[in-house]
């Protein structure tokens, strides 16, 4: 057997993966690791915060598909991936972390840099693991990789005391031994990923499709990790059926499709919301009834039987008790449905009438579409007309990242998704300086794409010097911050929820000066201040290609986001914005 | 008698196999913490198989939560199995060791009742006895209630441990329905 110490063939399994760039910043205990990168094909790149590393793995794998890998050190380093790990939980991201670990003789002593790494992470990971013996590390690299690809994908956790990788360690001397997929499957004999649906309840679901007068698609993240779109597609123009995609789903159904609803939610449009709560057949495919799509649970699509398609079992009646639930892979089972539908229609079956069904919903859609005033005065910003320039003025493809507040969901409802995976954000755990490194790991995954980040002020101010790192390694992202001042949708619940008492929410809009601060970092920086310099501004950014540009757009600090439904309220009492409101808004009955 | 471990109630048996290597406890204990469920007793040992543990754990739920709990604890990596337990369909066991005063004057009715409950006597002193007690969990409530009338003085129980009761269809039967 070759040999060779655990460092080289902990690089050496992450080749043998397929990885072929990660994300990291070296120290103590790491650096045993860190020594086998320079002579190995794998691009590393490096960060300026441990958090930008996870961050930005999560955007390559969003992106890409591929599991984003980070590379860290202990202790701080550690707990500074923390964030990244809890985010690619909540939103199912697949991802392998590895932490340097103080040596194992250390371990529990209080060590410099120590801590209960895989002890903290155990309920944002996946699956973690503390590596003893450095003769474990490819078995373990193979688990982990599979953990966080298959089943329910997330992320996972490899913990590596230092003495198993430092050739000075007797402990660090190992063999190359590669496990075979037999191997790493029997290594794991609890873990058993689901793959195809019961037949029985695939042909119950088929039947309920048939015969229901009011459906609709619920569609979630789940459908985009099962690369489900085109099945999704077939499913619903088969059927005819309406497509609402969830805020991470947004991609997997095209918005200019005639059967597409867009966002429901607590900023969903009016239509998408009010087609789930007055539909008779919800056909929630990879979604899990989140609080903020469901509102108050006990007023949520009341009238409707629900289908419940997931990979995960425990989300099948966690939060909403499925009539027909199916456990297994988003995509094999939609196509199953997709057949078994198409066998009841050749066999002569025909769905029921669903022309008033949908002439309600295009009624909705006309009284109510998306929309905001036009500015007070002519040198005002609004957030939605920079979000609209921008949407009509990069290729349908560009891949579009978010941070996490009001430029997220004004994101969301204004730009026109044409494909899956353009669209990257922080939904379950709502992280504030997500997006500038997420939009640097989806552009080294996707260098082929133009990728911008829509962000915050509040939230560049938390990640921003990751455009240090993109700068450094020729990362040309594009940032627009619709800088308004303040922390907005903390500011607009002050305002509509605290009887507008304004605490601890006010940013300013020149400290920091985004643009030398852009500069400072080695990007383009250009300041937006009045409507006529928006195009310009966005035109100046696309043309730039070898550098990190950063548009600051100076935005109307009253803006709120419209519609919403305010927290622990039924969707039925969605409030759209005031302009639109009257003649029966906001009772749910628009439009019968 | 009181029903507090061995009412049929809100209390669920869970025989959880989980493989045998450090931190799988801490993984099964923390779920249950971070979902906002009580642990009423848990006893963790070895099967004849070194390379996995089974866990009996009593939780204090309702129904629906326990769905939750099983579905959880099965996305857990290191859990190969999980059954619930059906108590009238299982054989349980406890294991209690009580320090109970037994002044001269009293010593013989705590021997006596030891007795009684086929205890055992482990240690004497002057002024105390220790005792064992192994058996049924409500067998095991029923002696610490009747021991709390002379003096507890420490008291550790290891929580119920519990295996599916053997089926008493005999072989041709079986056969014959097969």
């Amino acid at each position: 057997m070759e040999e060779l110490n655990g460092g080289q063939a902990l690089i050496r399994a992450l080749e043998m993966e397929g990885v072929e760039v990660m994300f990291g910043l070296p120290g103590g205990a790491i650096l045993p690791v860190y020594d086998p990168i320079i002579d190995s094909p794998i691009r590393h790149i490096l960060v300026r915060h441990e958090q930008g590393a996870g961050h930005m793995a999560e955007g390559f794998a969003h992106a890409t598909g591929r599991p984003g890998v980070a590379m860290v050190t202990s202790g701080p380093a550690a707990t500074n991936i923390v964030t990244p790990l809890c985010d690619a939980y909540m939103d199912s991201v697949p991802m392998v972390v590895i932490t340097g670990q103080v040596p194992l003789p250390a371990i529990g002593t209080d060590a410099f840099q120590e801590c209960d790494t895989t002890g903290i992470t155990q309920s944002v990971t996946k699956h973690n693991f503390l590596v003893t013996d450095a003769a474990d590390i490819t078995l373990t690299v193979r688990q982990a990789f599979h953990l966080a690809t298959t089943g329910r994908p997330g992320p996972v956790l490899v913990d590596i005391p230092k003495d198993i990788v430092d050739p000075m360690s007797p402990r660090s001397a190992t063999g190359w031994d590669w496990p075979s997929d037999a191997e790493v499957a029997r290594s794991l004999p609890g873990y058993r990923p689901a793959t195809t649906g019961d037949p029985a309840a695939v042909e119950a679901a088929a039947d309920l499709l048939m015969s229901a007068r009011r459906p609709v698609l619920y569609v979630g993240g789940g459908v985009l990790k099962a690369r489900a779109a085109e099945a999704l597609r077939d499913l619903a123009e088969l059927t005819d059926i309406h497509v609402v995609t969830t805020l991470m789903a947004r991609g997997a159904f095209p918005d200019d499709h005639r059967l597409a609803l867009g966002m429901p939610g607590m900023h969903g449009n009016y239509t998408a919301v009010t087609t789930i709560q007055r539909c008779d057949l919800l056909v929630a495919l990879g979604a899990r009834f989140d609080d903020r799509v469901t509102g108050k649970v006990a007023g949520f699509a009341p009238e409707a039987k629900v289908i419940h398609v997931d990979i995960d079992a425990a989300e099948l009646g966690k939060v909403r008790r499925p009539d027909v639930p199916i456990h297994g892979d988003c995509r094999l089972i939609i196509e199953d449905l997709v057949a078994a539908v198409r066998r009841r229609l050749d066999a002569g079956t025909e769905a029921p009438e669903r022309r008033e069904w949908r002439s309600t919903i295009s009624g909705w859609q006309e009284r109510y579409p998306l929309a905001y005033e036009a500015p007070e005065t002519g040198d005002q910003l609004k957030p939605q007309m920079v979000l609209e320039h921008l949407r009509d003025s990069v290729p349908e493809d560009t891949i579009l990242a978010s941070g996490v507040g009001q430029h997220q969901m004004w994101a969301s409802q204004y730009w026109r998704f044409r494909h899956p995976y353009t669209w990257i954000n922080s939904g379950g755990l709502g992280t504030m300086g997500f997006s500038v490194p997420a939009a640097i790991g989806a552009k080294v995954g996707r260098p082929d794409r133009m990728v911008w980040a829509v962000d915050g002020d509040g939230c560049f101010q938390m990640t921003a010097q990751e455009l240090v790192t993109a700068s450094a390694e020729r990362i040309p992202v594009k940032v627009a911050i619709l800088n308004n001042a303040y922390l907005g949708m903390v500011r607009q619940w002050q305002e509509m929820f605290y009887e507008e008492r304004y605490s601890e929410v006010y940013l300013s809009p020149d400290l920091p000066d985004y643009v030398r601060w852009a500069e400072a970092m080695g990007c383009v920086g250009i300041r937006v201040e009045s409507p006529e310099e928006i195009q310009p501004a966005i035109d100046k950014a696309n043309d730039i290609d070898d550098r990190p540009v950063v548009v600051e757009f100076r935005t109307d600090s009253r803006e709120k986001v419209f519609p919403m439904v305010p927290s622990g309220k039924s969707n039925d009492d969605i409030q759209v914005p005031p302009f639109q409101a009257g003649g029966g808004v906001g009772t749910g009955d628009g439009g019968h | 008698m009181r029903e507090r471990s061995s009412g049929p109630g809100a209390h669920h048996v869970l025989s959880v196999l989980v493989e045998n290597r450090s931190g799988v406890l801490s993984r099964v204990a923390n779920l249950f913490s971070r979902r906002g469920y009580n642990i009423v007793s848990l006893a963790v040992a070895p099967t004849q198989d070194e390379q996995f543990s089974r866990i009996t754990v009593v939780v204090d739920v309702e129904s629906a939560p326990l769905e939750q709990i099983v579905k959880q604890l099965d996305k857990l990596v290191n859990v190969v199995d999980i059954s619930e337990l059906d108590p009238r369909h299982s054989v349980e066991r406890e294991l209690m060791l009580a320090t109970v005063a037994a002044p001269p004057e009293m010593r013989g009715q705590v021997v006596e009742l030891v007795q009684i409950f086929e205890g055992r006597i482990l240690a004497v002193t002057h002024e105390e006895l220790t005792v064992s007690l192994e058996g049924h969990p409500s067998k095991v409530d029923d002696f610490e209630e009747m021991l709390r009338s002379f003096g507890i003085r420490d008291l550790q129980r290891t929580g119920r441990v519990a295996l599916p009761r053997l089926s008493r269809t005999p072989p041709e039967s079986a056969v014959a329905a097969g």
